[in-house]
């Protein structure tokens, strides 16, 4: 256990020497925060209620998305692809440690420093232009930093099994651009499920992808209140330990590959 | 005591490759399954302390077979057996004991600091404190790498690297050190700082190595027994005294003579160049002894200077690479 600690620590520790990256990347979720919010004030102008958003919860929802941009990370982490390819991951094969886990760590103290460094400050400004929704109860606040926690692991688990795919396929940024667009469209990341036409969103809200954005997102907005956040804290664990379970299923076929056919 | 004990061994890789001469769309697709014996049958043992040489030409098996001795890569026949362990069965018992270094890859964090690699492999290892301490201290002086401890890897040059590397792998204390090709890339200076280390390792601490690598100087300072590999088997396995007695028993004796003149015609050597005074004589040791040689010389004419050179190991090599001799696997 003190290893894997050890490894989210350094997780953490690695991405804050990229100063420069992180100011830069808050500034552009910033920016797109605006245009996006401004598209939302477009929209409520004509309706007063989408989905059961009102203007107050669609100006929320799109900076807490832009906030939780970095936590999910979906676009662009090939940290395990990049052994895969390079063979360095022959190295971490033959270490006495769960691999699965060691990268799950290293990814949670990664999506920490997100959460906080690319996460409160789009937040924070759009809440100090628009007018946005601030949970009063405590309860809601935990329960909402649990719901990023499973955020982040089902981000991974999902992100983990795209990057494995790298051991039997050269190009691996092709699952990868079509695990990108399944989650940009269905994770409510682009637009909230919510707003999505009845029948096509009760079957998107089964999906794991809802549990990146659009879960946490609910429970802050208090649209899953009660019994209804802890059963969709309940539904982000269950997706969480089914893609772990199936991370680890391919990883044990990607070993077997690797001792028998020398990768 | 055997250490590591090697049987038979055999590793086939099946690679998918184009049909040759296909034409047309089926037949471009179509591909056919070539099979290649990276490494067809090799047997040997190294004993507890020994430092043994494991060469061969490019693809001639070497890292392949490092591969089954770590238990990364399962044989395809034979049997393998470490510190009287299967690997491929026992990956981790095994990986707690042994250390490896693969020149070509690198087992610290880029990203990371030296140090902070070095924290990290000690949970993975849960190497005690104490020993932590005392092997950072130790590895720190011997390879001289306070300057670069708090220096994110990616920024360090390879030579520094690869002190870093070999510290890595050596910090839970293994009782086999695997090299491949640990001085690829090095200058002199670090080639030679790390062929001392390696050496003081082996006295000191009483690590088996085995060392792969394309440098004969590493052979020749550091192991006294070598194993030749080609084709995936074994085509010396002896000293390396031995080999040099047996196969390049060749010396060259290099004389400055007073004045120019003919080549010297002196019984058990012939004369193979002539550079104004300066003559070269080929000698067998059989045939005639450096010292009778040289009376042979100072008696037909005034000698200056000479010298003696021994047959290069990387010659001898050159030569069993290249199937010069026939050669038999034999065992010393
Ligand atoms: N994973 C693999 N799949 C298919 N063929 C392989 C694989 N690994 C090695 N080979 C083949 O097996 C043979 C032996 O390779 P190996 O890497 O063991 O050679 P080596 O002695 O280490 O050579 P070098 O000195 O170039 O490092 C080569 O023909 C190589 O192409
Ligand atoms: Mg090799």
């Amino acid at each position: 256990m003190r290893l894997y600690w050890e490894v989210a620590v350094r997780g953490f520790r690695r991405y804050t020497t990229y100063r420069a990256a992180t100011l830069a990347g808050i500034f552009t979720n910033t920016i797109f925060g605006f245009m996006r919010a401004y598209v939302m004030l477009a929209l409520f102008d004509a309706v007063t209620e989408v989905g059961g958003y009102d203007v107050a919860d669609a100006l929320t929802y799109t900076f807490l998305a832009q906030g939780l941009i970095m936590v999910a990370y979906l676009w662009g982490w090939w940290d395990v692809a990049i052994t895969i390819r390079s063979g360095d991951v022959v190295t971490d094969f033959y270490r006495p440690f769960d691999y699965q886990a060691y990268w799950l760590a290293q990814d949670l103290g990664r999506a920490l420093y997100h959460a906080v460094a690319r996460g409160i400050p789009p937040f924070v400004v759009g809440m100090l232009v628009f007018d946005v929704r601030l949970p009063l109860s405590p309860l809601v606040w935990v329960a909402f930093l649990v719901s990023i926690a499973l955020a982040a692991t089902v981000s991974f688990a999902m992100r983990f099994m795209v990057n494995l795919s790298a051991f039997w396929l050269l190009d691996y940024r092709g699952p990868g651009r079509l695990a990108a667009a399944l989650w940009t469209a269905l994770s409510g990341f682009a637009v909230p499920v919510a707003f999505f036409p009845e029948g096509i969103g009760a079957v998107v809200s089964l999906l794991p992808f809802v549990a990146l954005f659009e879960v946490p997102v609910d429970i802050f907005l208090e649209r899953q209140s009660g019994t209804g956040a802890a059963g969709a804290l309940l539904f982000q664990a269950g997706w969480a330990l089914v893609l772990l379970a199936a991370g680890r299923w391919m990883l044990a076929a990607a070993r077997r590959k690797v001792v028998i056919q020398g990768g | 005591m055997a250490i590591i004990t090697v049987q038979d061994l055999e590793k086939t890789f099946a690679v998918s490759r184009r049909r040759e001469g296909a034409r047309g769309l089926i037949g471009r697709l179509a591909r056919e399954t070539v099979q290649v014996r990276a490494v067809d049958g090799i047997s040997f043992a190294v004993k507890r302390g020994e430092m043994v040489g494991y060469i061969g030409p490019n693809g001639a098996g070497k890292s392949t077979t490092i591969k089954m001795l770590t238990g990364i890569l399962v044989p395809s026949g034979g049997t393998v057996q470490v510190m009287d362990l299967d690997p491929s069965r026992r990956r981790i018992d095994v990986a707690r004991r042994i250390g490896v270094v693969f020149g070509q890859r690198s087992q610290l964090w880029w990203d990371l600091p030296l140090a902070d690699s070095f924290a990290l492999l000690r949970h993975i290892y849960r190497i005690p404190e104490q020993r932590y301490r005392a092997n950072v201290a130790q590895f720190t002086e011997l390879l001289d790498l306070g300057g670069f401890l708090q220096t994110p890897v990616r920024q360090l040059s390879l030579g520094q690297r690869m002190r870093g590397e070999l510290t890595a792998a050596l910090l839970h204390d293994p009782e086999i050190l695997y090299l491949d090709e640990p001085t690829i890339g090095l200058d002199v200076v670090a080639k030679a700082r790390i062929r001392e280390f390696l050496a003081q390792l082996n006295v000191d601490r009483g690590v088996t190595v085995l060392l792969t690598t394309h440098d004969m100087g590493d052979i020749e300072r550091l192991c006294s027994r070598m194993l030749v590999i080609d084709h995936g088997r074994v085509i010396y396995d002896g000293d390396v005294q031995a080999i040099k007695e047996r196969y390049g028993g060749e010396r060259t004796l290099i004389v400055d003579l007073e004045e120019p003149g003919p080549p010297i015609d002196v019984p058990g050597a012939r004369v193979v160049k002539v550079d104004g005074p300066r003559q070269w004589l080929r000698f067998h040791r059989t045939d005639a002894t450096a010292a009778s040689l040289v009376a042979a010389v100072a008696a037909r004419a005034r000698l200056l200077d000479l010298t003696i050179e021994e047959p290069a190991i990387e010659d001898i090599v050159r030569r069993i690479y290249e199937g010069e001799a026939a050669w038999e696997a034999s065992t010393a």
